[in-house]
């Protein structure tokens, strides 16, 4: 399986942030995202999951499911966590495991939630959970469901050292398994066998 | 399939949980039905004539409030971002989107319609008329509705945007509509075309309208 983009050029409102990028992922490989704010790390992985047209050139998955578009093999996990505050933490487990992938899997559930360290808050509304905890759940949705790439927008915001941790434990368990995780970042995140991918951002007028 | 009817079970659940809304949508009808009488005057025979027009009036309007809640929560939590990441396409997540609305919104109206039909003096003949021309109407509403409620979805207070956007299209369903239970209350035959018609506009909606539903929200994600 290897994830594939040629030529890529990204733009927001009129403004190009790259252009000509290309690069190849292989199943088993991390690629970090870096750069600047502003750079175009969340436009290139929104251009991945397929929000977003690319400006110019492509990007496509070579040996995945060919039945599945390249957005139902990713899991996107974004600025905003997903959560529905007023069903209770296992709800919301329970409706992204069923929705995103079999009605039959609800044994995910208990350990995705034990691996994000929210086995014990399961009955407790969304709405109580702090920021670092829901950032947790939203986390955990990639558990809930077999997909083999993972697309992280700074999943580390708002956590502790102890749920960075957690979160490096299944990044390192996907990538063993073959899997593929495309996440940007500005910090250090531990993952084993990551690539860096530095995008310089577009060139200010001097 | 199954992920269509999870969805429409989150959404009932968070209806449900959240409360206000259907609260909202039925208070509203219930005090614009019992003032109208108030500000008319107990002129009987008039209220018997006016009833039809006035139950689907104040109706649509109760529907249309709810109407922009449709997306307004997922887009807003990130919700609708991951659903578009889902095994449905955006068409059928504006389906099932629409449908629960109907469930939660123009069922609870239309069973709210009758016991207001007894205010106005509706005639006895005309309650099944209004009952079944209310459930195909409605559903029309949170489907054609869903359009409006998409394309207004980053609009800042896009309340009464969304009200003139969608109020024209919502004439067909509303004449119809009024036609067929007037038509049964004066007993003449013009009850089944009337009520034929609105069954054909719900249809047409049911297909048509998640896919231009679809292409505004596909829009509004990029």
């Amino acid at each position: 399986m290897k994830l594939v983009a040629d030529r890529l050029a990204g733009a927001r409102g009129g403004r190009t942030l790259f252009s000509g990028l290309s690069f190849a992922i292989e199943g088993g490989e991390a690629l970090l995202l870096k750069g600047p704010n502003g750079a175009g790390k969340t436009t290139l992985i929104r251009m991945i999951v397929g929000l977003l047209a690319p400006a110019a050139g492509r990007i496509g998955l070579e040996g995945g499911d060919a039945e599945l578009g390249l957005g139902e093999q990713c899991h996107y996990v974004g600025h905003l966590n997903a959560v529905k505050s007023s069903l209770t933490v296992e709800e919301n487990a329970a409706f992204w495991c069923r929705f995103l992938g079999t009605p039959d899997a609800g044994d995910r559930i208990e350990p995705a939630l034990a691996s994000f360290g929210l086995a014990e808050l399961r009955d407790m509304p969304a709405a109580y959970l702090s920021a670092g905890q829901k950032r947790r759940l939203s986390l955990a949705r990639v558990l809930l469901a077999k997909r083999p790439i993972w697309l992280l927008d700074e999943p580390t915001v708002s956590l502790d050292r102890a749920a960075q941790g957690m979160l490096g434990v299944a990044v390192n368990e996907h990538v063993a398994a073959g899997g593929l995780v495309v996440a940007a970042t500005h910090v250090p995140l531990g993952f084993a066998g990551s690539r860096d991918l530095e995008l310089a951002g577009p060139a200010r007028p001097q | 399939m199954s992920a269509f009817i999870e969805l429409m079970r989150r959404d009932l659940l968070l209806t449900w949980k959240e409360g206000g809304t259907i609260g909202v949508a039925l208070g509203f009808y219930l005090m614009v039905v019992t003032l109208l009488p108030l500000g008319i005057g107990p002129d009987l025979n008039l209220l018997s004539r006016i009833a039809p027009g006035v139950l689907w009036v104040a109706l649509l309007l109760a529907a249309l409030l709810s109407l922009g809640r449709m997306f307004e929560g997922d887009l807003e939590d990130g919700s609708l971002e991951v659903l578009a990441t889902g095994p449905l396409p955006l068409s059928a997540i504006a389906a099932a989107k629409s449908l629960a609305h109907w469930l939660t919104t123009g069922v609870p109206l239309t069973v709210l319609a009758p016991l207001l039909g007894l205010l106005l003096n509706l005639q006895p003949d005309a309650y099944g008329a209004l009952v079944a021309s209310m459930l195909a109407g409605t559903l029309a509403v949170s489907f054609v509705g869903a359009i409006g409620a998409a394309l207004t979805l980053r609009a800042r207070r896009g309340g009464l945007l969304l009200a003139l956007l969608m109020l024209p299209l919502f004439v067909p369903t509303l004449m119809f509509g009024i036609e067929a239970v007037r038509a049964s209350a004066l007993e003449s035959e013009a009850f089944l075309p009337s009520f034929l018609i609105l069954c054909a506009i719900s249809l047409a909606s049911l297909v048509l309208a998640p896919l231009a539903a679809a292409a505004a929200l596909r829009f509004q994600l990029s």
